[in-house]
């Protein structure tokens, strides 16, 4: 039953998957500036970048130029990087750990904050909780990732000097765990190298922070949302009226009817933190996806970037599935079909 | 016999930006052991909130100014919040209008059973398993197994109300507050869920507050009965007697108001709607849509008048028949 419905909502994904690759190959083709030329050097004549232009496929026909990009996208070639000279596929699959490595690690900072924040903030509504956590909440989404990035740095390494140095994932001196799932934190607790453990949840407590704060907001205003509709409902008065103790009636009767929406904006937020913590991976020089693909950009190597939008675009389509599927556990009036 | 709960001089008031919304104004009326009294009036004429106030379960902008509800020989306004936790699904339960959405959608309807029974009679999971069961079987559930896996949305809604009470009965409580249950019940399973009520009432010798806007639902279950009108209670009465000779004018426009095929006449809606609780002008509540209105109604409120035993109204023509025109036209009941 699962399966079956798992495996339709992917069939149905496909149509959209290639108008992403219509898009991400347009992007790149009507960006100005050519990619043979930055391969070729500064020093080539026009006839060698000629040369490079019809070895590149460049002279071809547009039509010819994607069915061969999309052909080599579905043989899982997608293409070379021109900066590091590798397969991006290569390059892309070294890099995505670190960035879903630093996703994750935001998206429990958002949700040990911004889910109790926003449980109480309804409770005690008009609160001083409810106020605060509304600033807070501003904050966290006027304030620009580069902006509390460097403040956090400033502050903590800089100042205060209880942070490491934004240099990466882990320390100098520590010797990367055995990759298991190329995330450091995960695979040093699994291979119980603590040594390595401790230096990768030190060098992620600053990027996580940023990044979770700046999230943070979406999830809080949701929950306190939810929660002020659900305190009202019927059963919720039932449940008081039955006696029940305030703590099961808070946090197990009303919370669990708030999982859909929070878990519909955990995928929104999951989805916009794989392809949006671009910046905080320049702050913190953390060698993720997003950090790749402003380098690629910068040297106008068009392969990372159309594999880092299709990427990004396959992230949303198996989020949007797993909250589907994960829609369908939560709540029984819910069935998949 | 002393009453089981007691309720003296209740008010209640909706604090708004306009002023506050007087909700009940001095309520008073008893409730004995075992028996069932029926609490009857328009929407909005402060019903519910007499009921959610015995279970304190209002909240702001809702305020308590004055009375007492003795329960049990305690006053349940005094309480410390932690004894009144043990009081509510406990001594006192309460069975809601919408059975439907009073149930947690999320949870299956035997666990919402079993952990109300382990928290009031403090027994292991096994043994609230077997007696969610038999409860739920003696409410009338058939296949209580099967039932107790599945959730709210699967059940209709007159099973829905079955496993309310259920859940209300479990344990063994002294009073079942009972708010209009079987609103948006078929007839015929609202008469089931009556009928229900009233047997399980007879056999755990639990009291019930039946609230209601039904007066064929007073006549066939209650034994005795206040009528509330714009927050006020205005006649309390013995059912029979309340049948055969209400006293007070609003009463009497309820029983005319009432569909019968029995009666020659045709039934006549009261005029007005009940007036607004905002900051009332004094005298008595009903005194707009009164036939038989007499000056002193608009200035001053009418005193609880005792007429006999069992038999209290609040009316200055109830208490001088010779000014207030024909009392006998609601006697044909």
């Amino acid at each position: 039953m699962l399966g079956w419905y798992v495996a339709k909502r992917i069939l149905l994904a496909i149509p959209t998957l290639f108008g992403v690759t219509v898009i991400t190959f347009a992007l790149t083709y009507l960006l100005p500036g050519n990619p043979a030329l930055v391969k070729a050097g500064p020093l080539a004549t026009p006839e060698h970048i000629r040369e490079m232009e019809r070895q590149m496929g460049l002279d071809q026909p547009v039509v010819v130029q994607y069915g061969r990009y999309v052909t080599g996208v579905l043989r899982g070639d997608l293409g070379e990087s021109s900066m590091t000279g590798r397969p991006v596929l290569q390059d892309l699959m070294q890099r995505v750990p670190a960035t879903l490595e630093l996703t994750l690690a935001s998206l429990v900072v958002a949700v040990l904050a911004g889910v109790p924040l926003g449980v109480i903030a309804a409770v005690r509504r008009d609160g001083i909780v409810d106020h605060v956590s509304r600033l807070l909440g501003v904050a966290g989404v006027a304030m620009p990732t580069f902006w509390t990035g460097l403040l956090a740095l400033y502050v903590f390494f800089y100042a205060l000097g209880v942070a490491p140095p934004p240099l990466g994932r882990l320390d100098n001196s520590v010797t990367p765990p055995m990759t298991i799932t190329g995330m450091y934190a995960f695979d040093a607790l699994l291979t119980g190298h603590w040594r390595a453990l401790g230096s990768a949840l030190h060098q992620l407590v600053l990027p996580a922070l940023t990044l979770g704060f700046s999230v943070m907001a979406p999830l809080m205003r949701m929950v306190r949302a939810t929660m002020l509709e659900v305190l009202e409902s019927d059963y919720i008065k039932a449940a008081w009226a039955a006696g029940l103790p305030r703590r099961t009636v808070i946090y197990g009767d009303a919370l669990r009817n708030c999982l859909i929406p929070v878990i519909t904006i955990l995928g929104v937020i999951f989805g916009f933190l794989m392809a949006g913590n671009v910046v905080v991976e320049v702050v913190f020089a953390w060698p993720g996806i997003g950090n790749y693909a402003v380098t690629s950009l910068m040297s106008k190597d068009s392969g990372p970037i159309q594999s880092f939008v299709l990427f990004v675009a396959v992230v949303y389509v198996l989020v949007n599935l797993a909250v589907d599927v994960v829609y369908g556990l939560v709540d029984p009036r819910i069935r998949l079909h | 016999m002393s009453d089981l709960l007691r309720i003296e001089n209740l008010t209640v008031h909706f604090d708004t930006d306009d002023g506050a919304v007087e909700a009940v104004d001095g309520a008073s009326f008893s409730i004995r052991p075992g028996e069932i009294f029926g609490l009857v009036g328009e929407s909005g004429s402060g019903k519910s909130v007499t009921a959610l106030t015995i279970l304190r379960l209002l909240r702001p902008p809702a305020r308590i100014v004055s009375g007492r509800i003795a329960f049990e020989g305690r006053d349940l306004l005094a309480l410390a919040a932690a004894d009144m936790r043990h009081v509510r699904g406990a001594r006192i339960s309460m069975v809601f209008q919408s059975p439907r959405t009073s149930l947690n959608p999320v949870l299956p309807v035997g666990a919402q059973l079993e952990r109300v029974i382990r928290l009031h009679a403090g027994a292991s999971a096994r043994e609230a398993r077997e007696r969610a069961l038999a409860m739920l079987r003696e409410c009338g559930i058939s296949e209580v197994e099967r039932r107790a896996a599945q959730y709210p949305h699967q059940l209709s809604g007159g099973m829905c109300q079955r496993v309310m009470i259920a859940m209300a009965l479990a344990t063994s409580p002294r009073l079942l507050l009972a708010d209009e249950p079987t609103t948006g019940l078929d007839v015929s399973i609202a008469a089931q869920i009556l009928d229900l009520l009233r047997d399980l009432g007879h056999r755990t010798g639990a009291s019930i507050l039946l609230i209601t806007h039904d007066l064929g639902v007073v006549a066939g279950l209650c034994d005795r009965v206040a009528v509330m009108h714009a927050g006020q209670i205005v006649e309390t009465a013995d059912v029979r007697r309340l049948f055969h000779a209400p006293a007070h004018p609003y009463t009497r426009a309820l029983l005319r108001s009432v569909p019968r095929v029995d009666r020659e006449f045709a039934m006549e809606p009261i005029p007005g709607a009940v007036p607004s609780l905002l900051a009332p002008p004094p005298g008595c509540r009903f005194a707009s849509r009164c036939p038989v209105v007499m000056p002193e109604c608009r200035i001053e409120r009418p005193a609880v008048t005792l007429l006999e035993v069992d038999h209290t109204v609040s009316c200055f023509a109830a208490v001088t028949p010779v000014r207030a025109g024909a009392p006998a036209e609601g006697g044909d009941g």
